[in-house]
Formats: structure tokens, sequence, C-alpha cells
């Protein structure tokens, strides 16, 4: 029966659906790993009191459930002084495109069955775009904040805001010119390619500079700590101050599900995306693959945050100019080498 | 004024990576200690379902009233306690005694003796200023009520308050 069922259009759907509960799930159970991990690695308990039926405890993972339930039905406001109609695109601005991002990333080996090629990607990896994709979209992330801090009309969040387009520019170009080695090497923008390329070797070997300076700029672009200076909850004011309810929760989701797609981004250049010694042989296993390098790398974005303080918003430039910028630059120069050269 | 502080680093902490390694690996050796730490172990105590134990006896929780073994007041109605007292949590009316004959004569006892729990910063200073020995704090730490009034002891309630280890 499932044979009779799996054409293109279906599989596209089904896709579709199961990645974006995928993704989601994924959301809620790292804001509980990241409670619970952060209160380990202090030397707390964290959240483990929301039990299901009263009696259920599960280790508090009923807590991004309640936590959903409470921000959905909380009061939505619109403070006096905001302007309307930018508070209220801001947070999707922030939103659509972090979930949208995620449709480009291969999760999975290709197959072929009925003489149909399935790829397991929500995008056509034949749309040529594939990383340039993922940038332009997460690029669009920060005008949401950007807008959102402006619109708030709050002193704070406007400079929330200004520290997040201040973040933008030291940042992003460093983060692109890593990206270039991925792409000389490959030589393709499509992502499958990519994959493809790493077999045998992942990039994080001979691009280890690269991969450096694309890892540390992921945290900028997710706004994580230590560069999350757009929010700094815990002292300088952030630019959502004036959200609340499911607005409010619309940016948080956007930051989670930015990490997911930033860590399934930073898996596909640099650690193989599906590939995996003995594992990949599968189409499942070559999802179970994906999945937990994607899992690794979502928990050292929560490890981070709990190991290094905030850094300043000068001092994230100047690593982004003077540090960043020409590691990336001799990463490049070393594969343009190589591959005019060597290989 | 911003405070310039000079820090010498060296050339390992200047390229940031060794070190925010060696971070790294001291906060996920805690994740891991407190993760393989049955939840008895951990220094949180989660208090409905546990309790401390182990209080010390110069706790200062909830305050008695010592009685001699024939269960009379230790307490004179001196106004020591209540003229200590930071909070104004204690009031004291008095009566006259004339009970010289008995085993622990008297002039004065007090009629109403009330300790407002809810204004009571649990300092000691009665312990410490009545010369009698007769208002102590003991460690009973769970005080709760659900009304202001309740709130309100008087010495019925604090004559019954457990000894506990604390004197
Ligand atoms: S403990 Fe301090 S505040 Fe409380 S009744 Fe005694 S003197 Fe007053
Ligand atoms: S100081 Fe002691 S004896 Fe004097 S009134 Fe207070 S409790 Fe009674």
């Amino acid at each position: 029966m499932m044979e009779g069922l799996l054409n293109p259009q279906v599989f596209m759907v089904f896709k579709v659906v199961v990645v974006f509960i995928v993704v989601l799930t994924i959301v809620a159970i790292a804001t509980w790993a990241e409670r619970r991990g952060a209160a380990f690695i202090q030397d707390r308990v964290g959240p483990n009191r929301v039990a299901l039926f009263g009696k259920i405890r599960i280790l508090g993972l009923g807590q991004p459930l309640a936590d959903g339930l409470k921000l959905f039905f909380k009061e939505d406001l619109f403070p006096l002084h905001v302007d309307r109609v930018l508070y209220t695109i801001a947070p999707i601005i922030s939103f659509i495109p972090a979930t949208m991002t995620f449709a480009a990333i291969p999760f999975g080996k290709p197959f072929v069955k009925n003489g149909t090629q399935y790829f397991l990607s929500i995008l056509p990896p034949d749309t040529n775009i594939g990383v340039l994709y993922i940038f332009a979209l997460a690029g669009m992330g920060v005008y949401g904040i950007i807008i959102g801090g402006w619109a708030s009309n709050n002193k704070w969040s406007i400079l929330g805001a200004m520290r997040a387009s201040a973040q933008v520019i030291s940042y992003e170009l460093a983060m692109t010119l890593a990206v270039v080695g991925v792409i000389l090497s490959t030589g393709s923008l499509r992502l499958d390619k990519i994959i493809e390329a790493q077999t045998g070797m992942w990039n994080i070997v001979p691009q280890i500079l690269g991969a450096i300076v694309f890892f540390t700029a992921m945290f900028a672009e997710t706004n994580r700590l230590p560069f999350d200076f757009a929010e700094g909850e815990s002292e300088i004011i952030g630019y959502h101050t004036e959200y609340m309810s499911m607005k409010f929760s619309m940016f948080f989701l956007a930051e989670y599900a930015n990490m997911i797609t930033a860590s399934g981004f930073f898996v596909v250049l640099y650690l193989g995306g599906w590939h995996f010694p003995y594992l990949d042989s599968t189409v499942a296993g070559s999802i179970i693959a994906f999945v937990i390098k994607l899992l690794f790398v979502l928990w050292t974005f929560i490890w981070i945050r709990w190991t290094l303080p905030r850094f300043r918003y000068d001092q994230l430039m100047r690593l982004g100019w003077k540090y960043l910028l020409p590691l990336s630059l001799i990463n490049l120069v070393i594969v343009a080498l190589f591959y005019a050269y060597g290989g | 004024m911003a405070i310039k502080k000079e820090v010498k680093l060296k050339f390992w902490d200047k390229i940031y990576l060794p070190a925010v390694i060696k971070g790294m690996g001291i906060t996920i050796s805690h994740f891991f200690k407190t993760l393989f730490t049955p939840p008895s172990k951990r220094y949180t105590i989660e208090y409905p379902d546990r309790r401390k134990e182990d209080i010390p006896e110069w706790y200062r929780g909830l305050h008695r009233l010592n009685t001699y073994p024939d269960g009379t007041l230790k307490c004179v109605a001196c106004f020591c306690c209540a003229t200590a007292c930071p909070a104004d949590a204690i009031y004291i009316e008095p009566e006259d005694l004339e009970d010289f004959d008995k085993e622990h004569p008297k002039e004065k006892a007090p009629k109403v003796f009330q300790i407002d729990l809810h204004r009571c910063i649990y300092c000691g200073f009665c312990e410490e200023a009545c010369p009698k020995d007769a208002i102590v704090l003991t460690n009973h730490y769970e005080i709760v009520h659900t009304s202001r009034e309740a709130g309100i002891i008087g010495i019925e309630e604090l004559v019954k308050t457990k000894r506990e280890g604390g004197e």
C-alpha cells in the first residue's frame, strides 16, 4: 500500500509536514535541554516538576509544553506608544525566514524508487542556489529584530536593535568568505553536491580555519551567547522588552529555529552532512547520522552559552574584522592554492 | 569613570581558542558530575519532597517560651525582649502576681504575650536580651500561615513549640 502512495507529490507533502513537526519538536526539546543543561552545568537541578496528570514527572519534559501554553494564553496588549503595524510584523519577519531556511538542508541520502529519484530535502537540490538561499533568508532574520526594536518606541529596545545591526556588519563578511572556501572546493552552490564532495573526508579536516570562523560567526548569526547583544537578557536590555504573549514567543521560536538551521548548515558544510562510516549505507541510517550530528552541534550552542561570558559589541567588531576576516581569507587562499597546484 | 585594568594575556590566551576549550572542559565536567549524582546527593534539596534534616541547633526559627518543670512560665514580663526587638514584634501585657510561697516566686508574669511572626525578622535579639532564658528561638523553620491573624501567636502556642535540639 505504501508503495502505491509513494509518488513525488505525496512525498513532498509528507516531507514538509514531517520536517515542520520535527523541527518544532526539536525547538521544544532544545529549550528544555537548554534549561536542564544550564542547571546541570551550574550544579543546579533545573525544571523538573511539571508532571503529566500531576503524577508522571518525566524529567520536566512537560516544561516546554507548559511554557508554550502559558505564552499562548497570555493577554496580548499593544503598549500605547508602539507603531502598531511594524510592531506586529516584526516577529513575523523573524519567524518566517527562521522556519523557511531549513527547507534547503538535505537531511538524508537521496534514494531511487520505481525509477524516480527521491531526495531528502524540502527544496529540490537542483535549485542551484542552496547556499545563497540560506544566506539570504538567514540575513532576513535580523530585520525582524531591528524593526521590532524600532517599533517598540523604547530607548532600550532601540539600543538592543542597534547592537544587532552593529553585529550584522561585523560577522557576515567573515562568515560568507569562510563558506566560499567550501564552495571553491566543491565547485557548486548545491548543498547535495557539497555533501557528496565530503565522501571520505569531511570538510572540517582540510578547512579547519574556515570551520572555526563559520562556527564563531554562527553564534553571532543566531544571536546566541557569547554574542547575544541584541537580547542580553541578564543586564543590557534587549529588543523585545515591549513584547509579550505570542509575539514574544515568535521571536523566541525564531531564535531556536535559527539555531537548528545553523547547526544543520554547519553539519552540511563541514561535518559531512549525512555521511557517517557504516551508518550511511541505508537511507534511515543516513537520516539518523544527520540528526545525531545536528543535535551535537545544537548541544555545543548550549554548552558554549554557559561557558563564555558575553562580549562587548565593539569586541565582536574587533574579533570579526581583525581576526575572523583575515582567518577566513587565509583559509580561502589555502584552498585556492591547493586546488590550483595540488589537486 | 571607567577603570582600566591592565591584564597581561599570554599568547595562548590571546588566540582565545585554547582558553575556550579549557572552559568548555570545565563546564562539561560539572554537567556530567551533576548528571551522575543521584538527586538525594545534590546540593539542591527539593523541599516538599525532602526536608533538610541537619538544621543546626543555633538556627533561628520559631520562638518558644520556656517553662519550669512544674509548668510555670519562666517569663517575668520584664519587657527586655520587647524593648530589644528591632521589628516591634512582641506585645506583652503584664499582670501582678503575689505568689512568693510557690516554688518559683514571681512578682509579675505576662497575661498576654504575643509574637507577630510576620513582623519578626528572626534576629534572636529577644533571646539575647532575656534575663531568665524564658524566650528562645528553636530550629523549626516551617512557619506557614494562611492569614495575617494566624501569624500572631500567644502563650498557648509558644509554650507548645517543640524543643527539637534547640534550647
Ligand atoms: S527574633 Fe528579633 S524580631 Fe523576632 S521577636 Fe525576637 S527580637 Fe523581635
Ligand atoms: S525578656 Fe524574657 S523574661 Fe523578660 S518579658 Fe521577655 S521573655 Fe519575659
